[in-house]
């Protein structure tokens, strides 16, 4: 049974200004097979999170833990990170040019495996997970995320986290760009890779639309760099009513 | 930064100096030239042509004595590409070009024999002549790479090992013929090879250039075509990879001199180290002789670590209103953090995520090479070079 705990985690970013502190002490227990929405206004630190989850270097923790299975998180690089089982999904994914698909898929299943993956199976599971994704088979030979449509980027990053396999996946606004279609196709691959691998979700969004397809476990609503209130799926239809208004009217009080 | 560009005010004309007078700008087909070191003044450092060069590093090749002596080279025989000597009063001799800098004056100059490359009969056939060890001492050589009409093939002149070479290299492309010439430096560190090449161009021809500088203290290939001929088509290509302290420069000279030629110019560089630096120029000059032009010329630099210095000078000169097409685009641009941070988060390791990305970007050139062996020396190459072997 794999957990990933976050500690009273504090990162701060470094910018033209100054430094900025951006979480203020965040607590998060996700389990194996769990579902975790987070939801909260613009600029409130959800993709910080995300980021510093995945060890982006611009990101600077200075309190607080991340724990996989026990194992300190933080003094893990970035693709050391990957290779224990965690895994992002982008809200602005980069090109890559000069670099197909294949070739980064391959090389990428290869690092996380470390070995080859068998040429036969490999070539099949890829165009199955291509084809759930309703994703053209040119996709394969064209450069990573080149001239692909926000939607098609998104439908790329699925496709990683299927044939990738993590334990933990982040999924850092997979559902803003995407029309009701690509909505549909992008959460199947989500529930299928739960359903395949016992993946534990952390789901970034601003809207509860992606949650009538992939339903969560729990709801956090994220303010101003912290949790601010935790339940269950109700509280997605509560925020949906009334808005982050309540909790930023908090916010601003106490600054 | 990209930009594609008609002629402006600046490339014809008068353009302001930096001592603030205004000189009337060459056409680029005008500059002084000739086969006589002595017709050119003593380096300075400032002339346009050196003004990007570390012209101490190789004062021996601009102003010393240069020995002439044919140089040893390594080859293999091929059927339809045969290597032998020539005198200095062939008639082939300056059938391509005339040195436009002492360097290249002062091996015209002093220059023994010359090797030639004589590439006959229409089936593909790929040659490679090695220079190789050449030793400390300065040295001239001339190369003359003839291609006789409608025939085809591709020679690699390649250069390994110890070298101060100053070198003139002229290529004869006949009528219909489609000849390859990759010119390969993998010199060893300490190395200076400055090499003038130029290219004449006969009725509906093609000649692919490829300008391959990895290795050498400091390596200066400029390359002129001059497309003397209706339908004569270039393609010039380059790729190169400066490490720390390394000077890889290329001037690139198109000539549209005859109606409907076409160039494609196309140079790509990576820049890893302290001190390392390219430099590329690249002019075409469409003259008035060259209605229904095809033109394109463009460089891209990949920027890896800091302390780097990468010029990209593109320049366009038109002189017929009458074109199909023409423009040009230079960019530099660093390694991407987020490229980097993106692969690895997909768990590849740093040294692979950054072998994939600047394979990907070089790619490009390599691929065009039209050789699958040659591809894949190169494509072992740059590798050996990221790993910094
Ligand atoms: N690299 C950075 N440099 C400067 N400021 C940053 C950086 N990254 C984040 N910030 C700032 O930190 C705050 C939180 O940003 P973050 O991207 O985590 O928010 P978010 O909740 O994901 O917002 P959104 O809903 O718009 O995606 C913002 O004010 C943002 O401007
Ligand atoms: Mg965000």
């Amino acid at each position: 049974m794999s957990v990933l705990e976050i500690k009273n985690l504090h990162v701060n970013v470094e910018t033209d200004q100054g430094t900025r502190e951006i979480l203020r002490g965040v607590d998060l227990v996700i389990n194996e097979g769990e579902i975790h929405a987070i939801m909260g206004p613009n600029g409130s630190g959800k993709s910080t999170l995300a980021y510093t989850i995945a060890g982006h270097p611009k990101y600077t923790v200075v309190g607080g833990e991340i724990l996989l299975d026990g194992e300190n998180v933080l003094e893990m690089s970035v693709d050391e990170r990957a290779r224990v089982g965690l895994f992002l999904a982008m809200q602005y994914p980069v090109e890559i040019p000069g670099v197909t698909v294949t070739n980064f898929l391959r090389t990428a299943k290869t690092a996380i495996d470390g070995e080859a993956p068998s040429v036969r199976t490999w070539v099949k599971d890829v165009r199955e997970s291509m084809k759930n994704l309703k994703m053209d088979s040119a996709f394969a030979e064209r450069n990573v995320n080149e001239g692909f449509s926000g939607g098609e980027k998104k439908r790329n990053e699925i496709l990683q986290l299927e044939l990738l396999k993590p334990k933990f996946a982040v999924l850092d606004e997979t559902d803003s760009g995407l029309d009701v279609d690509a909505l549909k196709i992008v959460s199947e691959g989500v529930n299928r890779a739960k359903a395949n691998t016992g993946l534990g979700i952390l789901l970034i969004t601003h809207y509860t639309r992606i949650l009538r397809y992939i339903k969560p476990d729990f709801v956090h609503v994220f303010v101003a760099g912290r949790i601010a209130e935790q339940g269950g799926p109700e509280l997605a239809d509560r925020l949906e009513e009334e808005g982050y208004d309540r909790y930023q009217v908090a916010e601003s009080a106490a600054e | 930064m990209t930009s594609t560009a008609m002629p402006t005010a600046g490339q014809h004309g008068l353009v302001a100096h930096s001592d603030g007078a205004f000189v009337p700008v060459q056409t680029r087909s005008e500059r002084f030239r000739s086969v006589n070191v002595e017709d050119f003044a003593p380096v300075n450092g400032r002339e346009h042509e050196w003004k990007l060069s570390p012209v101490a590093a190789f004062a021996d090749l601009t102003a010393g004595e240069l020995d002439g002596s044919t140089l040893p080279i390594e080859t293999t025989e091929v059927a339809g590409i045969a290597v032998s000597r020539i005198s200095r009063d062939d008639a082939r001799i300056g059938a391509a070009g005339t040195p436009e800098d002492r360097a290249s004056a002062n091996a015209w100059s002093t220059f023994g024999e010359a090797l030639l490359i004589s590439v006959t009969g229409e089936d593909e056939k790929i040659a490679v002549v090695t220079r190789t060890g050449l030793g400390d001492a300065p040295r001239a050589a001339h190369t003359v790479i003839e291609a006789a009409p409608n025939s085809r093939g591709l020679v690699v002149l390649a250069g390994s090992g110890s070298a101060r070479l100053s070198e003139n290299v002229e290529i004869l492309v006949g009528e219909g013929a489609q000849l390859t010439v990759v010119s390969l430096q993998e010199w060893d560190d300490e190395a200076v090879h400055l090499s003038s090449q130029f290219a004449r161009l006969g009725r509906d021809s093609f000649l692919k250039h490829i300008v391959v500088s990895l290795g050498g203290k400091v390596v200066r290939v400029n390359p002129s075509t001059h497309l003397a001929e209706q339908g004569a088509d270039i393609e010039s290509l380059g790729l190169y990879f400066a490490d720390a302290g390394q000077h890889l420069e290329q001037q690139v000279f198109v000539h549209h001199d005859a109606p409907h030629t076409r160039s494609r110019v196309t140079y790509k560089g990576a820049l890893q180290g302290a001190g390392a630096r390219s430099v590329w120029i690249g002019d075409v000059l469409i003259a008035q002789t060259a209605p229904g032009t095809d033109s394109y010329e463009q460089n891209r630099n990949l920027v890896l670590t800091d302390g780097t210095r990468a010029d990209s000078v593109p320049n366009l000169e038109i002189e017929t209103g009458d074109i199909e097409g023409a423009g040009h685009a230079s960019a530099t641009g660093r390694f991407d953090d987020e490229q980097l941070f993106y692969l690895m988060a997909r768990g590849i390791t740093e040294g692979e995520a950054r072998r994939l990305v600047v394979r990907g970007f070089l790619t490009e050139i390599v691929q065009k090479i039209g050789s699958p062996d040659l591809e894949a020396r190169l494509t072992a190459a740059v590798e050996a070079e990221l790993e910094g072997r």
